[in-house]
């Protein structure tokens, strides 16, 4: 494997206040017994308070190794941090201990899990659960703790949260499971909430509740968000800013009108353009051919050559940097003089983004 | 419908039975998971059946294939009721009418090759390939759904979910159906994946001239594919017609809600979207609510609704309407309301999967933008629009 120089896509002049949570350059690694996984490979995104970074890629695209290697969950082994620095509230969290990332996670930064019947302990009623949070981080009293469960509960909307504290999780549904899992995350006010796949197992009428519940809590307590998933419908209603990743790596990264208006990243086209539509009744989607990569075998220069349509020679050879993208057409950037955030990994982002 | 249907369903009805005790089990009540569903499905033709989980779509999947007896009502294949057939009688229709999985993981044996996986239908049907051509058909099967013919001998775990799906299709296609039941196809795949798998299964309707009962939750892929589609609701088929008639004039309530809650691949529709959140969840299909079974969650329930089932059928006041607005739906209240936001400028379609984009911009049916509607969208009930008639 071939080590490349990324340039950082965090300049000095970007931000006017330093961001919550600096994401740099970070790589992870999983030691298997048949090889190494490369699956998060130099991947740098920021988000500041308030605002909404969504991380949008399949599955094996790395999106949810970052947000473990983030929160300090990672399996190890066999994963392992190989460089980078996550940099929270002006800290680099890879440098603390144990016991002093232990005091962040839940009280500074949380995050909400895809499956919350697996994620949530089946013995124990949901009010012991929720109130844990205050006890261990807060110190207080087994009774004063379930008092914050009801409160909690009420907060996200639980009907009856006085009678059903004691329940345990299996008495609940699946969007009031999202719920309790919400109610956990945002138990202790943290700045940073991380929901990987918050609403994928969720109906789409229980998912627009979640969604709108969600946004709400954000707003109400000024948190960041870092919203992992692969569905662009979901992204589109709440995102402020979107990274895209593909084969361990971020491809594009713009504000969410940006994007859609005008992806800059083959890969982002292809994935917008298959999509069925609701609106209208299309002719044959487009698909992008190919597979995702083995992330044991990365191919050589940019990954996503063996499956784009716009690959040259340079491609296959020459991995490409994070290009600056100016965009004619965007609204954050306007005049498209640059500094307006976007980025892409494409050699041709300047084609990708006029052809239309 | 110009020809003949090839598939009718007539009140299907499919209770599982509650029971208490251990030694003597008394019967205490039934899970009514499909409660009274009808359609018809003609030759060539796809019909989508959406609705949420425990709506009774999966129920209707496995009744249709003969996974499950109907506790009552009738399915017709061709004229012929096979929903007492058994016997020799039954494994005949069986050939006739097969199935595709939702979990490409779990509905493939892990110990059988491919081989062996699309081959197995023939055991059980000798008389479709005698044992020395077998080897050939299957390898034929794996060349039309897309795989290299010479990967008969591998196992499932060698194959990615999306090979996993059309190997799949392929044993589902193996005894050369005329009707394929395929339960969530997509839904455990990957998006670029799942265009890939989408186009497959049109591109073999074509081909073999095959029936499709599409059942899916992903409202987009199910307006793709099918010509038809069905809203199911707690057992019950709560509004059917044709892909236009219910996406652009859906004049249920829970369709509506439904289609208005999908999100949209357009960040421009975020702030002009009239978005129906439904209060409250999905009722117990052990004890379904009297009368309409939407009108707990319903902001147009009044007393007739808890008195009197509304039937399936083109609403009154429709009627006499020509146009998209007469089909079926079971409401009191029918209205038609535009709920689908646009989804952006229409993206030309790629002709095919070599990452080839075709310049056919065809935005003749799209509706226009709507008006956003004071107050509705954050609020918890949207509020009236007209009483109707």
């Amino acid at each position: 494997m071939t080590v490349v120089n990324e340039p950082s896509p965090h300049p000095a002049t970007e931000a006017p206040a330093e961001p919550l949570l600096d994401v740099r350059d970070l790589h992870v690694e999983f030691r298997l017994r048949d090889g190494v996984s490369q699956a998060v490979n130099g991947v740098s995104y920021a988000v500041r308070a308030g605002e909404t970074l969504a991380v949008l890629g399949e599955s094996g695209s790395g999106k949810s190794v970052t947000a473990q290697a983030i929160m300090g969950i990672l399996d190890s082994p066999p994963g392992y941090v190989t460089a980078g620095q996550v940099r929270f509230q002006g800290r680099d969290l890879l440098t603390l201990g144990r016991e002093e990332r232990r005091k962040v996670r839940g009280a500074q930064m949380a995050m909400i899990f895809q499956d919350a019947l697996s994620a949530l302990n089946p013995v124990v009623s949901v009010g012991a659960q929720l109130g844990e949070m205050f006890e261990v981080h807060r110190g207080l009293s087994r009774k004063a703790a379930r008092q914050r469960a009801i409160e909690l509960m009420d907060r996200v909307r639980i009907p009856a949260a006085a009678q059903r504290v004691g329940d345990y999780p299996h008495q609940f549904s699946g969007g009031m499971r999202q719920r309790i899992m919400i109610a956990m995350a945002m138990a202790l006010e943290p700045a940073l909430i991380i929901a990987d796949e918050p609403t994928t197992a969720l109906d789409v009428t229980v998912q627009a509740q979640v969604m709108e519940l969600l946004a709400e809590l954000r707003r109400e307590l000024d948190m960041g968000l870092i919203l992992i998933t692969h569905d662009l419908g979901v992204v589109a209603d709440v995102a402020d800013t979107i990274a895209v990743m593909y084969a361990g790596r971020i491809v594009e990264n713009a504000p969410v009108h940006d994007l859609y208006r005008a992806p800059a990243h083959p890969y982002t086209r292809g994935l917008l353009d298959s999509i069925p539509r609701l609106d209208q009744k299309g002719q044959e989607l487009y698909a992008i051919k190919g597979l995702p990569p083995n992330l044991m075998h990365i191919p050589p220069g940019c990954p996503f050559h063996p499956r784009c349509p716009r690959a040259r020679d340079v491609c296959r050879v020459d991995r490409p940097p994070l290009y600056e993208v100016t965009d004619p057409g965007s609204v954050a950037d306007a005049g498209g003089v640059g500094g307006g955030g976007r980025t892409s990994a494409c050699h041709f982002w300047e084609e990708t983004l006029d052809d239309e | 419908m110009t020809s003949e249907p090839i598939l009718e369903v007539r009140d299907l009805v499919k209770h599982y039975p509650l029971t208490q005790g251990i030694v003597i089990k008394r019967q205490i009540g039934a899970v009514k998971a499909v409660d009274g569903v009808s359609f018809d499905l003609a030759p060539g033709e796809t019909l989508g059946i959406v609705g949420e989980s425990g709506c009774g779509k999966s129920t209707v999947a496995k009744l249709l294939v003969h996974l499950e007896r109907p506790t009552r009502g009738r399915i017709f294949y061709r004229g012929e009721d096979i929903s007492r057939l058994s016997g020799r009688a039954l494994k005949a229709v069986r050939r006739n009418i097969q199935m595709v999985f939702q979990d490409p993981y779990t509905s493939l044996n892990p110990r059988m090759t491919v081989g062996d996986i699309i081959g197995e239908p023939y055991d059980i049907h000798p008389e479709v390939a005698p044992k020395g051509e077998r080897r050939r058909k299957v390898q034929e099967l794996l060349d039309v759904v897309g795989l290299n013919p010479e990967y008969i001998n591998r196992y499932p775990h060698q194959f990615s979910g999306g090979q996993r799906q059309r190997i799949g299709i392929a044993r589902g296609l193996a005894l050369r159906p005329e009707i394929i039941v395929a339960d969530e196809p997509v839904s455990a795949l990957d998006v670029s994946v799942q265009a890939q798998v989408v186009n497959l299964l049109e591109k073999l309707q074509a081909e073999f001239d095959l029936s499709y009962v599409f059942i899916a939750h992903d409202l987009s892929v199910v307006r793709h594919i099918s010509d038809r589609v069905a809203v199911m609701y707690l057992g019950r088929l709560v509004e059917v017609g044709t892909e236009t008639e219910i996406y652009d004039h859906p004049t249920h309530p829970y369709t509506q809600a439904l289609l208005s809650a999908v999100p949209v691949p357009n960040p421009e529709a975020r702030e002009h979207r009239t978005r129906i959140l439904l209060t409250g969840e999905v009722p117990s299909p052990a004890n379904p609510p009297s009368g309409c079974r939407f009108r707990t969650r319903c902001w147009k329930a009044r007393e007739r609704c808890a008195l009197e089932v509304p039937l399936l059928a083109v609403p009154a006041e429709f009627r006499d309407l020509p146009g998209p607005v007469a089909h079926d739906s079971a409401c009191h209240f029918a209205e038609e309301r535009d709920v689908v936001p646009s989804a952006g400028p229409t993206r030309p379609a790629g002709a095919d999967g070599a990452g080839v984009r075709g310049e056919s911009g065809d935005s003749g049916e799209v509706p226009g933008p709507q008006p956003p509607e004071p107050g509705a969208g954050s609020g918890e009930a949207p509020p009236e629009w007209g009483a109707g008639a």
